[in-house]
């Protein structure tokens, strides 16, 4: 394909992949000239895929048949970001958003709505967008989209995620015809460095400068790299990228390749994802066969090919060296650096390795220009960035805000708050390396230096929110027993450190701590942090070291009143029935496992705390809220 | 050339060279516990941190590279700090049974504990003791005293064998065989690199000395000892002698006094007695058309190694068992016929240095006349044992019943002598008396060493190569058609038997800076200098024993008694 | 926990010589093959990467040791139901770990075992990617969103035979 094949299928889709991105009015004039009348996106991406949107695209096409209505377009997208009200549904021209799906439902859209002349099902819809008189504003507009910056998520959602066409139409492609013919490698650097970009895998470290390493290194044979493995617990950005918008990351990884003058890229993605594995093999094949990748891409000369590798379940591997050893076929151990990757990576060539976020703002710094990205952010941190935002949060989903957006925006107006009134006790950011960032600065800005700055760290951006029953201790305990379940084991401090940390919370959070044990934790939490090999073991202690610095009475409730304030760690808290709100209708004692509870019909009911083995059922299970934990 | 500051002291050094290497240049200590030069440099323990300008934190020494105007700093309070808490950690996981470690006092682990004042319960936990594994005939594993330092994985990495390798993850993280079999079900070849390679009491010989008290103590049972070639050149550095020390008469006295009845023999005359029959048997195959190239045989580990990767080449290994079988054999029979003595009252120990020796005297194949095969390591115990101050011993001579050996025989213990040995006495059989005394190309520690000689006009090309990496090197070139050899000479271990994995425990540090192989070797090579005798077929013992028993090389009662068979194995 | 025979039927074993053959000599081929083998297999058992081993021209510890590395590999037959919990940092916090409990209380087996008859096994899991459903488990791939323990009996029996 040459390049001016590339600019027809981007020009005849373009009308299509418009009417999804214009505002209303315009995309209702621009749709009878793609000919559909109406599209209907639904999301295929893991969370709205979880929740059985596949079969709200079976009962779509069942619908539209019987309707006889071949008028309609249905695409594929991937992740729309508002995963809590999944399986989604959006129809356009005019950007109906009808949220958790069923069969059923799209029974009731399709008749009402996507028939001729038909109107939107106000009931079905997000209620957020159907104005007080009746009218509907463009999801856009609601506060979960409105404070959001789409760079990197620009086309997940609104392109058919496994037609190589739709993202070629969404603009995918286009930064890399342009150095291809337009660009000298140094020119590309250029533009990176100025555009300030910084690796979104969670250092921070300028792409450019990375670029430009490798590209400087000796040595015939280079690789590029793509970090997919992304294994935070709780982050979910690299993998909606994948299954959204694959083109992109394939795209980025090409120019790189261009720019170092390397002919080979590796994918790493975890197994654990099954649907971007699959998209992307159906991106790369469909690449190849246009002439995206392969030999003479675009005619341009340059030859460029792209492996997957699988990872197989080890956290560790998201660490570079890590991953190369990997990709290699061998245990995912770090290496000692230097040399760095730039000069030393897959099978010790000179590697670019960056992750999917990265690659994914490629693109756009190059088709619009530095000066645009460079204006996005703060000043040291520029562009977007997206989190996955979970937890006690309303909105739990995927967003993506401009550098230096605060964490009260992301929690109160993006997220829409916590859930059942609770109140907001800290948010982690980093994972299993990043810290927790307690109330008093949900005014800071988030950019990479901020949140070094308050003990934390962005990481890939996992953004966890917790509310005042979440118990500080505990969940430094939680990070703990998966960094020390994840730690390779090759180095003393991380592999002895971690497990030896664990042991010490666990000791607290079962009320056998003692005051030298907070001593010992802040030691071997140092220790790590200076001796350690690689990363995952020197951030390991971060969320403790946050923890005991923000919560540090939660500490010595644990310790010295043998008490969990959050009233979360078992050995700590005994469950009570209050008598005065008790009805006597045993339904607790029924359900103990443990045989714990007693009282008679209409009396208020007792527990036994010596038999009660905590599994909380019966409090679960009444109805008259009478059985608290205290 | 770079230039650096170490402690403020200049040093410089070639581009390239690791802190530690400058660090050593400098004369400055760094403790280090998992690196081992030639065979791991990984960066792992975490012991060697120190501070470097232009590093961010802690940087290991081992693996980092010099730059020029670097100041390294390596005694800090930090660095010392860090390496305190790292031993801390590390001896919260170790099994700390001291006081009974065969390691006791040899021991790397222990010695840093001390060294940085470490208090062994800082962060005590429970560790359930792991199993040990002792179902091989060679080698123990006790991985509750494992520290994870990989040194031994590396080791028989190295050895291409790879019968153990990491385990797991994390804290879980372990050292052993797949599947948790034990050694003696994996393609171990019993050569004990890993245990040379350990650094605490984690690996170790098979022992039972006991048997050896107790059999010395028997009215009705006399024992013999017969020590191989290179045992006296490391004996001494158990006792704190220094490397490089031949202590054959102070050996001798020690094993005497071991019991009233002991009996120390040489082995170098049955090294003799190994050439004399093996180069008959290559003269043999060339003249017959036998299998070649003919490998040699006295190093069981290469047997087994032959016999589990190369099963197809087991026709080619010599059928001349090894000079600790030729021994006993000699002693059971010959020996005991001639003085009249019950083969069952003379108990035959083998000292060797070696732990693949304990498994060959148990192959059946070999007839099972030696009793039991114990290490360097193990006769240094029992000189402790009773009490003997062995630096102070005075010099006792051999009790060589045959006469006395060559020094042949002597340099059998180094990588290349077993060739040159036999390309003396071949030499002279083929090309009468103008043949040559030193065969220097295939003298060294180099892994291959490759020569051809011209003898009576036919071309010998001879390649000798020692451990087993190399020996998978000519072996692969030998199966592609690469290389056509005469006569090949294998050793398993690096450097031979003087670097055998029963040799005594030395400190890494001594390990990394000195050459230990080349060292030990010399002792062999001056023996064999001062030797009137420099041919095998100049023994006296040698040819009393053709002369009485055996009649001649190769002859019906020779192949009974003095050659072996070897058997086909499956890897798993 | 009993020892489950090995079983190896003609079609699987050509399947992995298949796959093994179409990665010899290739750079970097063990993780794949472990990949596929685990499969077709469903575990890895000795027999398997002794095979493996083989084949690639690698030692067995080599094998293992990747194979022991990796989460995703296991050494331990799988049930014919497999559930999986998620313990990712999302679910957590909205209290997974309680229902890991009453999953492993109902099946009478530990998280990371298998039922002797091997009709059920468990796993935990780090993030399945829908938090917007926190709590999830997963049984035979299908997700249950926003679980509480209470829900774990009925799921459970509906997936038995």
């Amino acid at each position: 394909m040459t390049r001016e094949e590339l600019a027809k299928i981007a020009a005849e889709g373009a009308d299509k992949i418009n009417v999804r991105r214009l505002v209303r009015e315009q995309a209702e004039k621009l749709a009878p000239q793609t000919g559909y009348r109406k599209q209907v996106l639904v999301c295929g991406g893991t969370g709205c895929t979880s929740s059985h949107s596949l079969k709200v695209i079976e009962q779509l096409e069942a619908s539209l048949k019987e309707l006889e209505i071949d008028d309609v377009l249905i695409v594929k997208t991937g992740c729309f970001g508002l995963c809590a009200l999944g399986p989604i549904m959006i129809v356009y021209p005019e950007g109906a958003f009808y949220p958790h799906m069923t069969p059923e439902h799209v029974k009731t859209v399709a008749e009402k709505h996507l028939v001729p002349g038909g109107e939107p099902v106000k009931d079905l819809l997000f209620q957020e967008t159907v104005k007080e008189d009746g009218t509907i504003m463009p999801f856009a507009e609601v506060p979960f989209y409105k404070h959001q910056m789409r760079i990197a998520l620009r086309n997940c959602g609104v392109i058919a995620a496994e037609d190589i066409r739709e993202a070629i139409a969404a603009g995918d492609y286009s930064a890399l015809a342009k150095v291809l013919f337009e660009m000298t490698p140094d020119e590309v650097i250029a533009e990176v460095k100025k555009a300030g970009l910084r690796g979104r895998g969670g250092a921070g470290f300028p792409t450019g400068v990375k670029w430009q390493s490798c590209k400087d290194a000796k040595g015939d044979v280079k690789y590029i790299c793509c970090n997919a493995d992304e294994g935070d617990p709780g982050a979910f950005m690299d993998r909606s990228v994948l299954e959204g918008d694959p083109n992109t990351v394939l795209e980025a990884m090409t120019i790189a390749g261009y720019v170092v003058n390397a002919h080979q890229g590796f994918i790493y993605v975890r197994a654990e994802y099954p649907i971007a594995v699959d998209r992307l093999n159906i991106a790369i094949a469909q690449a190849r066969e246009l002439g995206l990748l392969g030999k003479n891409i675009l005619g341009s000369g340059f030859d460029f090919d792209i492996e997957i590798r699988l990872g197989a379940g080890a956290f560790v591997c998201g660490e570079e060296t890590a991953l190369m050893e990997s990709i290699e076929g061998k245990r995912g151990e770090p290496r000692p650096r230097p040399p760095f990757s730039a000069q030393s990576g897959v099978y010790r060539k000179p590697t670019v390795l960056n992750n999917v976020e990265t690659w994914a703002s490629i693109n756009p710094i190059l088709t619009k220009g530095a000066d645009w990205f460079a204006s996005i952010g703060t000043a040291k941190s520029h562009g977007t960035k997206v989190f996955a935002l979970g937890g006690k949060i309303n909105n739990v989903g995927l967003v993506e805000v401009p550098m230096g957006t605060t964490l009260r925006t992301i929690i109160y107006d993006i997220g829409g708050g916590i859930p059942n009134g609770k109140k907001f006790k800290a948010a982690q950011t980093g994972g299993p390396s990043g810290g927790c960032i307690p109330a008093k600065y949900l005014d800071v800005g988030m950019d990479f230096d901020n949140l070094v700055a308050i003990g934390s760290m962005m990481g890939s951006g996992g953004l966890i929110v917790m509310d005042e029953d979440t118990c500080m201790v505990d969940i430094a305990k939680f990070y703990l027993e998966f960094t020390a379940d994840e730690s390779c084991g090759k180095c003393i401090p991380c592999r002895v450190g971690t497990k030896r940390l664990l042991e010490l919370l666990q000791k607290i959070c079962d009320g056998k701590g003692e005051p030298d044990d907070l001593v010992k934790v802040k030691e071997i939490a140092q220790h790590m942090k200076t001796s350690s090999l690689c990363a995952l073991g020197q951030s390991a202690p971060n969320p403790i070291l946050s923890t005991m610095e923000h919560f540090e009475d939660e500490y010595w409730a644990h310790i010295y009143e043998k008490r969990c304030p959050a009233g979360v760690c078992k050995a700590l808290l005994n469950y009570y029935i209050q008598p005065d709100k008790c009805r006597g209708c045993t339904l607790c004692a029924r359900n103990c496992p443990a045989k714990a509870i007693s009282g008679t019909v209409k009396e208020p009911h007792v527990i036994d705390t010596t038999k009660c083995i905590k599994c909380g059922l019966c409090m679960s299970n009444c109805r008259f809220g009478a059985i608290i934990k205290r | 050339m770079v230039n650096l500051k170490i402690n403020g002291i200049p040093v410089c050094v070639p581009e390239g060279s690791t802190i530690l290497e400058a660090a050593r240049a400098a004369g400055i200590r760094i403790p280090t516990m998992c690196y081992l030069k030639d065979v791991q440099c990984v960066g792992a323990c975490r012991l060697c941190l120190v501070e470097a300008t232009g590093a961010r934190g802690l940087v290991a020494a081992c693996v980092y590279p010099v730059a020029e105007g670097m100041e390294v700093k390596t005694n800090t309070l930090k660095a010392r700090r860090s390496r305190k808490t790292t031993i801390e950690l590390l001896l919260s996981t170790h099994r700390k049974k001291c006081l009974s470690c065969v390691r006791s006092g040899k021991c790397e682990l222990q010695k840093l504990a001390q060294e940085y004042n470490c208090d062994e319960d800082r962060f005590a936990s429970d560790n359930t003791p792991q199993p040990i594994d002792d179902l091989s005939l060679s080698i123990v594993r006790d991985s509750s005293k494992c520290v994870r330092c990989m040194r031994c994985v590396a080791a028989c990495e190295k050895q291409t064998i790879s019968a153990i390798g990491p385990i797991n993850r994390g804290y879980a993280k372990n050292v052993g065989s797949p599947f948790g079999e034990s050694l003696a079900d994996t393609p171990c070849v019993n050569c004990g690199q890993c245990v040379v390679a350990c650094p605490v009491g984690a690996l170790y010989e098979k022992s039972n000395t006991a048997i050896i008290w107790d059999k010395i103590e028997d009215p009705d049972v006399q024992v013999a000892f017969v020590t191989a070639p290179s045992v006296r050149a490391t004996l001494g550095e158990a006792f704190g002698l220094p490397a490089g020390t031949n202590c054959e008469g102070k050996m001798v006295t020690a094993i005497k006094q071991l019991g009233e009845t002991s009996m120390c023999f040489n082995m170098d005359v049955t090294a003799d007695l190994t050439i004399m029959e093996e180069a008959t048997e290559l003269m043999s195959r060339l003249k017959n058309g036998g299998k070649l190239p003919m490998f040699t045989s006295c190093c069981p580990a290469w047997v087994k190694f032959v016999e589990s990767y190369y099963p197809e080449f087991t026709d080619n290994l010599s059928t001349c068992k090894s000079p600790q079988e030729m021994f006993s054999a000699v002693l059971k029979t010959y020996y005991c016929e001639k003085n009249g003595i019950d083969p069952k009252n003379l108990f035959v120990v083998s000292v060797i240095p070696c732990t693949a020796k304990k498994f060959e005297c148990q192959r059946p194949e070999e007839g099972g006349y030696t009793d039991m095969a114990i290490t360097t390591r193990e006769l240094s115990r029992m000189i402790s044992e009773a009490s003997l101050n062995f630096a102070d011993l005075p010099d006792t001579p051999f009790d060589d019943p045959f006469g006395t050996a060559t020094g042949a025989g002597a340099i059998f213990g180094a990588t290349g002598g077993v060739m040159e040995a036999a390309l003396r006495t071949a030499a002279l059989k083929l090309d009468g008396k103008a043949a040559p005394l030193k065969f220097h190309e295939v003298r060294g520690t180099q892994g291959i060493k490759e020569a051809t000689y011209l003898l009576r006009g036919a071309e010998i090309s001879v390649a000798v190569a020692s451990g087993l990496g190399n020996a998978r090197k000519v072996m692969e070139m030998i199966k592609n058609g690469e290389k056509n050899y005469t006569f090949v000479e294998i050793m398993a271990c690096p450097g031979g038997c003087v670097n055998g994995g029963g040799q005594p425990y030395v400190h890494d540090e001594v390990r990394n800076n000195y050459d230990l192989k080349a060292l030990r070797a010399q002792v062999l090579y001056d023996s064999d200098r001062k030797n009137k005798l420099r041919r095998s077929d100049s023994s006296p013992a040698v040819n009393k024993l053709y002369k009485e028993y055996f009649g001649a090389p190769n002859s019906p009662k020779a192949h009974e008694l003095l050659h072996t068979h070897y058997v086909k194995r499956r890897l798993y | 926990m009993a020892q489950i025979l090995f079983e190896d039927t003609e079609e699987q074993h050509e399947k992995l010589m298949k796959c093994i053959g179409k990665h010899r000599g290739e750079r970097g081929a063990l993780m794949p093959v472990l990949h596929e083998a685990q499969d077709i297999y469903g575990y890895l058992p000795y027999e398997v990467q002794t095979l493996i081993a083989t084949e690639l021209g690698v030692s067995l510890a080599e094998v293992f040791g990747v194979a022991t590395f990796y989460s995703r590999f296991s050494l331990t037959p799988k049930g014919k139901h497999q559930v999986s919990v998620c313990l990712g940092t999302a679910c957590y916090v909205k209290g997974s770990d309680k229902v890991l409990d009453e999953v492993e209380k109902e099946l009478g087996i530990k998280c990371g075992e298998c039922k002797e008859d091997r009709s059920f096994s468990l796993d935990s899991c780090r993030c399945v990617g829908a938090c917007g459903l926190a709590p999830v488990m997963i049984v035979d791939g299908e997700v249950y969103g926003r679980m509480t323990a209470a829900q774990v009996k009925g799921i459970l029996d509906k997936h038995k035979d």
